[in-house]
């Protein structure tokens, strides 16, 4: 035994050498210097290269020092411990995989549209604070919570969340969790589908685009299924070549007779996605959602790496301000309230989600081969996602101001016309004439750019004025808007269907306990009941989303926002209790004041919906502020009937109902988890651990991206392929 | 690098990532442990390992 003592692995302190320090010394610099640029520079425009440098100076300097120190000193991973991977290979749920395909599988799972979204909408306080928060709140918070989670439940035999909230908080913490988590994944979709709708209405190019994803998929489902089983390479490249023609086939339809086919209302979307959700999440995973999610992995990877090209060649100018005044007066069109603490809210991933924590605690856990690999595939794939989300605020301030609010307001602000957008865009303080906004439209071929909330076509308008500038120029615009379009739309239906499919079996579960034959995941008509009831649910806040005369974006984003901090709150609470009750007290503040930021953040944010007497800000003052209206028998702009007054009401009652129900769960799960800290912090010595006990490892595999030199003498010296089943060429 | 070994790479890469290989994991590991029973062809396998996610499904983010 004191042989393994002594041999400590190859991750013992040395004195670093004079190039390591040079070189650190260099990347600190490098950053600090574009953070300067970037805060420093008033009323001159600033190139967004340095928005980039500064996020990969800071994410590198974070990655080298403070996952380290997590890693070593907080967690204390243990690369002589044998991973539930290692320990339980059974080849199908647990498996040794390679930390590089682990990090991409992790990726894969964690970034979706989120990222995407938020930041844009957050763009209208500047891209200042939007910018800090992103890098500061990955650094500190997200992916301390991502690379925290995956490592306590690695040490569980990859128990989830909500397993971890049961037996370490108690059964109110985990029972607030689930109901979080199903909450959430409602609110979710409603707003992923939201995003679809607004940017398919009206759109006969977009809409086929991505109607003929459904044709694709079931070709490449059939093509793997049985022409050539398992050939998922060579059928995601066909899949690929076959989206591209269909993005451009989009072209020819939009000038063909077959337009207005499919030219759609929202309301006609909305059903359209409700019906598409539906079937989708009964068929079997092979028919539709396996070949979507090999399509949205290649896209996703694609498209980011594209943009992060794309945005170092253009090097585009910002034309956002640094800092709105939004930011102070809360009055902003896109959501409304202040700066705190609403971008905190508005920009959840790719700075602090905690959906990713379900991720954390799900697959990846038991594929991971060491645990020091924690660190990479934790906190490294976080910091990628920030990444995206940086991109994407670029993309949204690299427009003119005036075309981001035209696009970006609700409709019921901005009037159907350019004109009415002109004007009222010029109320908010800035200018777009009506000529310059029907150009821009017609620059990506788009019937209107106006009051197309929910971020993804002025996303989309970003990146093809950065796609174009790189590459095809003008003529090339409307082609690369509806790629962005396509790309967006693709992996919002993958979630839409996996979600779904996530909420069924959650309610299959739970109601399977009060009559077992709903339980059963082969049972159809329990499927088909589970699905609808799911279906309906996220329906429901859609169709109201779309026909919300106040604007859903305006409404619901704020909703998803807190729904998703709370989970984050739950999460960074139950890592907190462990590490309290494992006695590490003095590293309880790594989690602890992320936790206390989030919940600061979340309850200001409820209570600011619940109670503020701004009909703007506060839903229930906002459904006085009509009602009175009605008894009066007046109507409230933009309401124009009272069929809309009626349905402000009732959407504002249901959504301030589900703020004030998002406070108290997370009141419930702090208070339990502050009872437990207490007890653990009270008793004399640490609470029995729930860790599965100690197995020595046989396996050897590399810590980082890179094996270091000392690793590479112990993958030679021992002879073993990394990840012992390794099929590397 | 060759340009030839970065092409092995992105495919070794693409092929794990996608769960290609898991074939060939799959053989290597029935030679190891079960040798008797004739090893499951590629369609019946690729067959089960998609059908196991109608049961379970994988979480998805935003």
């Amino acid at each position: 035994m004191t042989a393994s003592v002594t041999d400590r692995p190859p991750t013992g302190r040395s004195r670093p050498s004079p190039k390591t320090v040079l070189t650190w010394t260099a990347v600190a610099l490098v950053g600090a210097v574009a953070w300067a640029m970037i805060a420093l520079s008033r009323g001159e425009e600033i190139s967004a290269v340095w928005l980039v440098v500064a996020a990969l100076g800071s994410y590198a300097i974070a990655y080298r020092f403070y996952a380290k120190f997590l890693a070593r000193t907080v967690l204390q991973v243990d690369d002589r411990r044998a991973t539930p991977a290692e320990r339980l290979d059974d080849g199908v749920d647990f498996q040794p995989t390679d930390r590089r395909v682990l990090l991409g599988h992790h990726f894969a799972a964690i970034a979706g549209a989120g990222p995407l979204v938020g930041p844009v909408l957050a763009a209208q306080m500047g891209y200042l604070p939007g910018t800090i928060w992103i890098i500061f709140g990955v650094i500190f918070a997200g992916a301390v919570q991502d690379m925290v989670i995956l490592f306590f439940s690695l040490r569980r035999d990859g128990k989830s969340l909500g397993q971890m909230a049961r037996e370490e908080i108690g059964a109110i913490g985990g029972a607030a969790a689930l109901i979080a988590v199903f909450a959430i994944m409602i609110i979710l979709l409603a707003v992923l589908a939201l995003v679809v709708v607004n940017a398919l209405a009206r759109s006969p190019w977009g809409t086929f685009s991505i109607a003929m994803t459904i044709p694709i998929a079931l070709f490449m489902g059939f093509y793997l299924r049985v022409i050539r089983p398992g050939r998922v390479v060579e059928t995601s490249i066909i899949g690929v070549a076959l989206l591209l023609l269909a993005i451009v086939g989009g072209g020819w339809v939009q000038d063909s007779s077959l337009a207005g086919a499919f030219t759609l209302s929202p309301q006609t979307l909305a059903l359209c996605l409700v019906g598409y959700g539906f079937v989708a999440s009964v068929l079997p995973v092979w028919m539709l959602l396996a070949p979507r999610d090999y399509l949205s992995t290649f896209m996703k990877i694609g498209t980011i790496s594209l943009l992060a090209i794309g945005v170092l060649i253009a090097a585009p100018v910002l034309k956002a301000d640094a800092l709105t005044t939004f930011a102070s007066t809360g009055t902003g069109p896109v959501f409304a309230g202040k700066l705190f603490p609403f971008v905190f809210i508005t920009i959840a991933c790719g700075a602090l989600s905690g959906f990713h924590a379900l991720i954390s605690s799900g697959t990846t856990p038991k594929m991971i081969q060491k645990e020091s690999q924690v660190r990479l595939v934790g906190y490294g794939a976080m910091l990628m996602e920030s990444f995206v989300a940086i991109m994407a605020l670029v993309a949204a301030c690299i427009l003119e101001p005036g075309l981001y609010y035209a696009m970006n307001a609700p409709a019921g602000f901005l009037g159907a016309t350019a004109e009415s957008a002109s004007t009222a865009v010029a109320t908010l303080g800035f200018t777009i004439t009506p000529q310059d906004l029907t150009a821009a439209a017609a620059a990506v071929q788009e019937q209107t750019l106006v009051a197309r909330s929910g971020g993804a076509p002025t996303l989309a308008v970003g990146m093809s004025e950065i796609f174009s500038s790189v590459l095809g120029g003008d003529a090339l615009k409307a082609f690369w808007y509806h790629f962005a379009i396509m790309f967006e739309a693709l992996f919002i239906l993958t979630t839409v269907d996996a979600g779904t499919r996530v909420g069924r079996f959650m309610l299959q579960d739970t109601l399977g306990n009060l009559w077992r034959p709903i339980g059963r995941v082969s049972w159809k008509p329990g499927i088909w009941a589970t699905s609808a009831a799911v279906v309906l649910a996220w329906g429901y806040f859609l169709y109201t989303g779309v026909t919300n005369p106040l604007g859903g974006i305006n409404q619901l984003f704020p909703l998803f926002g807190i729904a998703n901090q709370l989970l984050a709150a739950v999460a960074l609470a139950v890592a907190t209790t462990i590490l309290i009750k494992s006695g590490r007290l003095k590293w309880a503040w790594v989690t602890g004041v992320p936790l206390a930021w989030d919940v600061a953040v979340t309850l200001t944010a409820s209570y600011q919906k619940v109670f503020s007497a701004d009909p703007r800000i506060g839903f229930f003052a906002q459904r006085d502020r009509y009602a009175d209206a009605l008894d009066q028998g007046t109507l409230l702009a933009p309401a124009k009937n009272t069929d809309q007054m009626h349905a402000v009401i009732t959407n504002s009652t249901v959504d301030g109902v589900l703020a004030a129900f998002f406070a108290v769960l997370v009141i419930a799960v702090l208070a339990n988890a502050a009872l437990v800290c207490w007890r653990a912090v009270r008793a004399r010595q640490p609470l029995p651990s729930t860790e599965t006990p100690f197995v020595e490892s046989k396996l050897t595999a590399p810590a980082g991206l890179f094996p270091t030199a000392a690793e590479r003498r112990e993958l030679a010296h021992t002879g073993a392929q990394p990840g012992g089943r390794d099929l590397a060429p | 690098m060759r340009p030839a070994r970065i092409l092995g790479g992105v495919r070794w890469y693409l092929r794990e990532l996608t769960g290609e290989s898991q074939y060939e994991r799959y053989l290597l590991r029935h030679g190891e442990t079960h040798s008797q029973a004739a090893p499951l062809s590629r369609r019946e396998f690729e067959r089960r390992r998609v059908d196991r996610a109608d049961t379970c499904p994988g979480s998805r983010c935003c």
